[in-house]
């Protein structure tokens, strides 16, 4: 008999709930009774809830069982786990599931199918073929592509990436570099990381793309120190693509060079600004550059510097592959393509729900997630990381793109909803969204450094309702001294999740709604 | 200049390697802190001057490196490190009161992360990525999320008791 296959996510948290738990267990209660599995550690589908999530292959597709426990293994491979047979956690066929079903997988396409170091897996689930194609192209028309797909930066402030890789194209320099932003310090997002630790030759595939558009020959991933797993798993696929010619010396026989690194970040949220993120590449502290000059032109070491964050360049391969106007016909407006929205916070179903722009909150955080975990009402939900709006009941409807997300005063940042219920002290989490500012602040601008040692004074007076209306006065002003005053985002953005915690939630502030 | 005072040998054994084998590297300076601490599990402070001789800083931009990132210790950890996510996804489902638990169960006074006997470093974390599983902790490395008040007592137990 040949030996059934099951599939076990190895991701960071599916491992985090037990993972390797199960897989043990499985291995010894299969190997007690004499049956014989092949264990298979794939990349994660991204339902999180389900996770640890048991695949096994039947001849009808792969059957689902979830969450398992490793207590639950003995009784579940008793009543027919290897033959796809029910049990209470059998949840069917699993890319039947409506969460999964109702997604438009375009860059998470691989996720949770396939092994994520295996490189015949990447090439006979299509990977390759958008360097590939890349390779018999001459550098203007890659980016011309990139530009033509409208593909915009995904890393937060959404820059149409093709006008960047031109403008690092048309530079004059004897060496340019690709650095990869991989720096994803936002609570409620690890889209990044689930690319990074399940299908890392994606991300070297569109880096490498990247590089002959715009003529550089060396490459940077900077991954935050809180994603050993990440690093780890990274480090080993820039080997083995460099073994098998991907990346190198001599790019699939072209005669073309590329060489990666992997870098570890030190637990610094700033990195994730690209100028910060260039400092700490240089072996400095991680301190804001002013701009100009464009990174594009005066980047890493001085030099012309395609910056794009890891999902931007996952997106590329795609685009090369089938075309500029594939990519474009997802999306609305000038919001093109697919996002991956990350479900989190307090969240029944939380999980990666890639889907073009245009979904709205209510869909996403109900119809996928379910609700809250704990069962109660939502009270807030804030979207686009810690620097992002909290978005009262009356937002939920407004589509996510970038420009529908403006007029309202809020941001998709890098697609993370997290979900707050009704025990959510909104005036605590605007006092926390100053305290994270001040602990993460990089020093440069007074605005950051010390305005939000500031605003902390001034939430906690608000609160204790020492002069509290002058101090919403203040709290304001001071606001508007940060947005506009301060060097770059960190300090620019906090006021979004404070401000909008006070207009939409003044009474966790101790105000009346009118004030 | 005077000489650095004599480290043990251990010490000077482990940062020589590191800068053998990442001196070279552009930018080698996170690279090379990282090396040190995983292999001493943190800083020693009387390594900054050799590793500012070997990669032509002062020993001012070194140090700046050091206590401007969060991940980099001065001083050893705790035997076990735990380290509990802050941040807004897991403050949504009960992060804050897992810290408090741990700070109050181990000991932890004041702005200490460190316990009464020494024992275990409490430390709070911005973002694990494991936001979808809310909330979550890291224990000596491993990761943990899900995590429940009871669960976190019985994993303390573990440790403690070690």
């Amino acid at each position: 008999m040949n030996a059934i296959k099951v599939f076990v996510s190895g991701d960071s948290a599916a491992v985090a709930v037990g993972a390797d738990e199960v897989v043990a267990a499985i291995v010894a209660h299969c190997a007690a009774r004499g049956l014989a599995v092949e264990l298979v550690r794939n990349s994660s589908r991204g339902m999180f809830w389900l996770e640890p999530l048991v695949e096994v292959a039947t001849a009808v597709g792969r059957i689902g069982y979830g969450p398992v426990a490793a207590d639950d293994v003995p009784a579940m491979v008793d009543s027919g786990l290897l033959q796809g047979d029910g049990h209470p956690r059998c949840v069917g066929l699993v890319e039947e599931l409506p969460y999964l079903k109702r997604q438009q997988r375009l860059t998470f396409s691989r996720m949770g199918i396939t092994e994520p170091l295996s490189l015949s897996d990447y090439e006979s689930h299509g990977g390759w073929t958008g360097l590939g194609a890349a390779l018999t192209m001459q550098s203007d028309s890659i980016w011309q592509q990139v530009l033509d797909s409208g593909l915009r930066g995904r890393g937060g402030a959404a820059f149409p990436a093709g006008i960047k890789w031109r403008t690092v194209a048309q530079a004059q320099s004897e060496q340019k570099y690709v650095v990869c932003n991989a720096d994803e310090g936002d609570s409620g997002t690890y889209a990044d990381r689930m690319v990074l630790e399940g299908d890392p030759y994606l991300l070297i595939e569109g880096m490498t793309i990247a590089a002959l558009a715009a003529g550089a020959t060396q490459g940077f991933v900077y991954i935050r120190s809180e994603y050993p797993l990440a690093f780890k798993v990274f480090g080993e696929a820039i080997r083995i693509a460099r073994k098998a010619g991907f990346i190198g010396p001599d790019i699939l026989g072209s005669g073309k060079p590329f060489e990666l690194e992997a870098r570890l970040g030190a637990g610094s949220y700033v990195c994730g600004e690209e100028t910060a993120m260039l400092e700490s590449l240089e072996g400095k502290r991680g301190i804001v550059r002013a701009k100009p000059p464009l990174p594009a032109l005066a980047g890493l070491f001085g030099k012309p510097t395609v910056i794009n964050n890891v999902l931007t360049f996952a997106a590329v391969p795609l685009i090369l592959q089938r075309g500029a106007d594939f990519y474009k016909n997802h999306g609305v407006g000038r919001s093109t393509g697919t996002l991956a929205f990350q479900l989190a916070g307090n969240i029944k179903q939380g999980g990666l729900v890639e889907l073009a722009f245009g979904v709205t909150l209510r869909e996403l955080v109900f119809d996928f997630g379910g609700g809250t975990a704990s069962g109660r009402p939502v009270k807030a939900i804030q979207v686009g990381g810690p620097l992002g709006s909290y978005l009262p009941e009356s937002q939920w409807d407004v589509p996510l793109d970038y420009e529908a997300y403006a007029t309202i005063g809020a941001v998709l940042g890098h697609g993370g909803i997290v979900a707050h219920d009704e025990t959510a002290d909104l005036a605590g989490l605007a006092r926390y969204a100053m305290e994270f500012c001040a602990l993460e602040s990089c020093g440069k601008c007074t605005p950051c450094r010390i305005g939000s040692t500031r605003g902390v004074e001034v939430i906690d007076r608000i609160v204790m309702n020492r002069d509290r209306l002058p101090q919403v006065a203040l709290l304001r002003d001071l606001c508007d001294t940060m947005v506009n005053g301060s060097l770059c985002a960190m300090g620019s953005m906090t006021p979004l999740p404070v401000l909008s915690a006070l207009n939409h939630f003044p009474e966790d502030f101790g105000l009346l709604p009118e004030a | 200049m005077s000489k650095p005072p004599t480290q043990p040998p251990e010490i000077n054994t482990v940062v020589a390697a590191v800068l053998a084998e990442r001196a070279h590297l552009p930018g080698a300076l996170l690279p090379v802190l990282h090396g040190v601490q995983d292999a001493l599990g943190y800083i020693p402070p009387e390594t900054v001057p050799e590793i500012a001789r070997a990669l032509n800083l002062s020993r001012a931009e070194v140090h700046g490196v050091i206590t401007y990132y969060h991940h980099f210790r001065e001083k050893p950890a705790g035997r076990n490190v735990l380290q509990v996510c802050r941040a807004e996804s897991c403050r949504a489902t009960g992060a804050e009161s897992l810290l408090a638990q741990a700070r109050a169960r181990l000991g932890c006074d004041g702005a200490q992360h460190l316990s009464a006997d020494g024992g275990h470093s409490v430390e709070p974390v911005y973002c694990l990525g494991l936001c979808a599983s809310s909330p979550a902790v890291v224990l000596n490395g491993q990761l943990h999320a899900r995590m429940t008040p009871q669960r976190l007592n019985a994993l303390l137990d573990k440790t403690s008791s070690a």
